[in-house]
């Protein structure tokens, strides 16, 4: 049933729903932004996907590694064990479910091996994060299985400390133009996390995302992370490739899971 | 690491002169312009520069660490991981053992909920010696509307370590290791940090407590957008300090009734726009948190304090590694006290909202809901055999939030207020 072509580019979110709007998951080659309000579960998405794009290749998965960039702190590392081992009891649970008879395809992987392939850079300045994106060239081409790259977030440096938003514009820019040139050679997925601020349009207050206008050009595919009602949802707010789409997602203390509403059943990956 | 000077990373010769000679003197001048604009200014070719860049790049860049390594050193080298226990059973356990180390940590709410005493238990907490499950520290304690209470923090301590306190001269000691300070203004803060940031691992300091930032925030004159950004600059710079000494660091934010914010949504939203409903004229007001979203984003743990129907409720709204939870409390002598280990499980954005039930008086808002709290507690419905314990608790209550708050007196017994000049 699984075609490892079709699969080996794809990074699940561990959310069905989530997967679907997303085409399969988040692409390799492509430089995703998630953008939301405090608490809506950037991060969360963030080490689900650091924890995800590990899963191997007999389960679907990249067997891949993650670059992890830190700029606000906000990277926990209780939570990346509680998620690596809710991932590998999932595996488990899986193979145990396609595979009763054979007790070769048991999980071999430990929760501390995920960790360690997580590769994190704590980045306390814009100077610095510039210089990291530039550094990246070299770091991946040294750690071939990096998959992913996450910048937690984009933004946090670059909203403080600039008076002059003509400069801020142009370093943006070159900085997400390096972003989509190491995904396209590295075939590696970028996903950048944003925040969001107010903006004044039509006479009423709006959410928007931070970064301005022009930072909406910078990346391939940008979603927005909301609540409605109770529940939190996605909302591709813009791709070349994926229609407009919203779907519900959960943050449990496994990870990212499907909307405990949502009525379909899991689907084994 | 932003201001390594060039001409010390071991740059080709040539190159190296040239950025001098174009005055780009540390890393952040070169990397505060775009290649194509230092191709322009150094008038060289497109691949030096771009190989000079990735030099520095390299140079300045934070050093490579795995999630596993991290976990390592925090399990070898901190106490209880990296967590200060609070001593609260529930909340401890939802945040993985305590309050984190390195980031911020936000305790917001109305007046009179319970913030400052919140933190008055945290400071002895942090104070006591490992054995008695603290960091056996210092703290410094920011107060900039002198709340801080010896007093109060002695009867917590006695109550709450009664084998510790009657112990002779621990209590001294004990406060003794709290440093308060009163800085007026956020330049005067920021000053104070500086200091603080010098001497912060000799002094083994383990614990900073800021109560409250909106109250230092919101007294600056101007307003707007410059106050939005020195709140930024503020905010990042106590992080990487929370983040370079390794040590909690906990604030409190005061709270603003909410001026339609909370139907702010996106433009794609805005098409499926349900119909406004107004709040019908109860005393169930709405709350928001204060210093605005920036500030929102930048905090790692925001805990809310509230009440809702006379009971106090103390919540995790935004904490990556715990479910939503709420937690009934209350405040006895020995600081805060759960009424449930277990805590409520809350759906949606409901864990963010902030409650300040009150009950119809005729007096101003600030008393009101002083008098309210106190009022509901004897109200609200209690079993047969805390109703007794209610009449007298309402009794302590008004004691210290007399001392603490209301234009007692705070006592300063031998505790030494530190002049803001010897720092």
């Amino acid at each position: 049933m699984f075609n490892e072509e079709r699969f080996s580019s794809l990074i699940t979110t561990s959310c069905v729903d989530l997967d679907n709007i997303l085409g399969g998951g988040i692409n390799c080659k492509e430089v995703t932004e998630i953008g939301g309000v405090p608490g809506i579960g950037k991060t969360q998405i963030g080490i689900q996907l650091a924890v995800n794009v590990q899963i191997p290749l007999e389960y679907g998965g990249l067997g891949g590694k993650a670059i992890y960039i830190d700029t606000e702190g906000s990277f926990m590392v209780e939570r990346v064990l509680q998620i690596a081992e809710a991932c590998i009891e999932d595996m488990s649970e899986y193979s145990h479910h396609f595979h009763k008879d054979n007790q070769a395809y048991g999980v071999k992987m430990h929760p501390n091996s995920i960790l360690e392939n997580i590769f994190y850079f704590r980045v306390c300045s814009y100077t610095e994060q510039i210089a990291l994106v530039n550094y990246l060239d070299k770091f991946v081409t040294e750690h071939k299985d990096v998959k992913i790259i996450i910048i937690d977030s984009v933004t946090f440096h670059f909203r403080q400390d600039f008076d002059d938003m003509a400069l801020r514009t142009r370093l943006l820019g070159e900085m997400s133009l390096k972003l989509m040139k190491l995904a396209r050679n590295f075939c590696l997925a970028v996903v950048m996390l944003n925040q969001v601020t107010t903006k004044h349009i039509e006479g009423s207050f709006q959410l928007t995302l931070a970064l301005g206008d022009s930072w909406s050009h910078s990346c391939t595919n940008r979603i927005i992370l909301y609540w409605n009602g109770n529940e939190r949802h996605a909302y591709i707010d813009k791709s070349p490739s994926l229609k407009s789409a919203s779907a519900p997602y959960s943050v449990t203390s496994r990870g990212i899971r499907n909307s405990t509403s949502s009525s379909k059943r899991i689907k084994m990956v | 690491m932003a201001n390594k000077l060039i001409n010390q990373m071991a740059l080709p010769k040539s190159i190296a002169n040239i950025f001098a000679a174009r005055n780009i003197i540390t890393a952040k001048d070169a990397l505060s312009l775009t290649e194509f604009e230092l191709m322009e200014l150094l008038d060289v070719g497109m691949a030096e520069v771009t190989s000079a860049m990735a030099h520095i790049s390299e140079v300045v860049c934070p050093p490579c660490q795995t999630a596993l390594l991290l976990m390592e050193q925090r399990v070898r080298n901190e106490s209880l991981a990296g967590h200060l226990p609070t001593r609260l059973k529930g909340l401890d356990e939802a945040l993985c053992g305590g309050i984190p180390f390195g980031v911020l940590t936000e305790l917001v709410g109305p007046p009179g909920i319970g913030k400052t005493q919140f933190c008055l238990k945290l400071s002895l907490l942090a104070s006591l010696p490992v054995n008695c499950g603290g960091l056996d520290g210092r703290v410094i304690y920011i107060d900039v509307e002198s709340k801080f209470s010896s007093k109060r923090l002695i009867e917590i301590g006695t109550k709450s370590f009664p084998e510790i306190f009657h112990k002779k001269g621990m209590a001294q000691e004990m406060a003794g290791r709290i440093r308060i300070l009163r800085p007026t203004s956020l330049s005067e803060f920021a000053e104070s940090l500086q200091r603080i940031k010098v001497s912060l691992l000799q002094q083994q300091v383990k614990l900073l407590i800021v109560d409250s930032m909106a109250a230092l925030v919101l007294g600056e004159h101007d307003c707007g957008a410059s106050r939005q950004q020195a709140l930024g600059w503020h905010v990042s710079f106590i992080k990487s300090l929370a983040e370079f000494s390794r040590i909690p660091i906990v604030l409190t934010n005061q709270v603003r009734s909410h001026i339609g914010d909370e139907s702010l949504m996106y433009s794609f939203q805005a098409q499926s726009r349900p119909t406004k409903e107004d709040n019908p004229v109860t005393f169930d007001s709405h709350l928001v948190a204060a210093l605005g979203i920036n500030w929102a984003h930048a905090v790692t743990i925001r805990l809310v304090l509230e009440s809702r129907s006379g009971q106090r409720f103390i919540k995790l709204a935004k904490s990556p590694m715990s479910p939503p939870l709420a937690f009934p409390f209350n405040i006895t002598s020995s600081g805060i006290v759960l009424l449930d280990d277990d805590g409520i499980e809350m759906k949606g954005p409901e864990i963010n909202t902030i409650h300040c039930q009150v009950k119809r008086e005729k007096l101003d808002f600030g008393l009101l809901v002083h008098f309210s709290n106190l009022f509901s507690f004897t109200y609200s419905k209690q079993t047969k055999s805390s109703q007794k314990s209610t009449r007298t608790g309402t009794r302590k209550k008004l004691r210290w939030e007399t001392e603490t708050g209301m234009g007692g007196n705070i006592w300063r017994g031998d505790r030494e207020l530190a002049p803001l000049t010897s720092l």
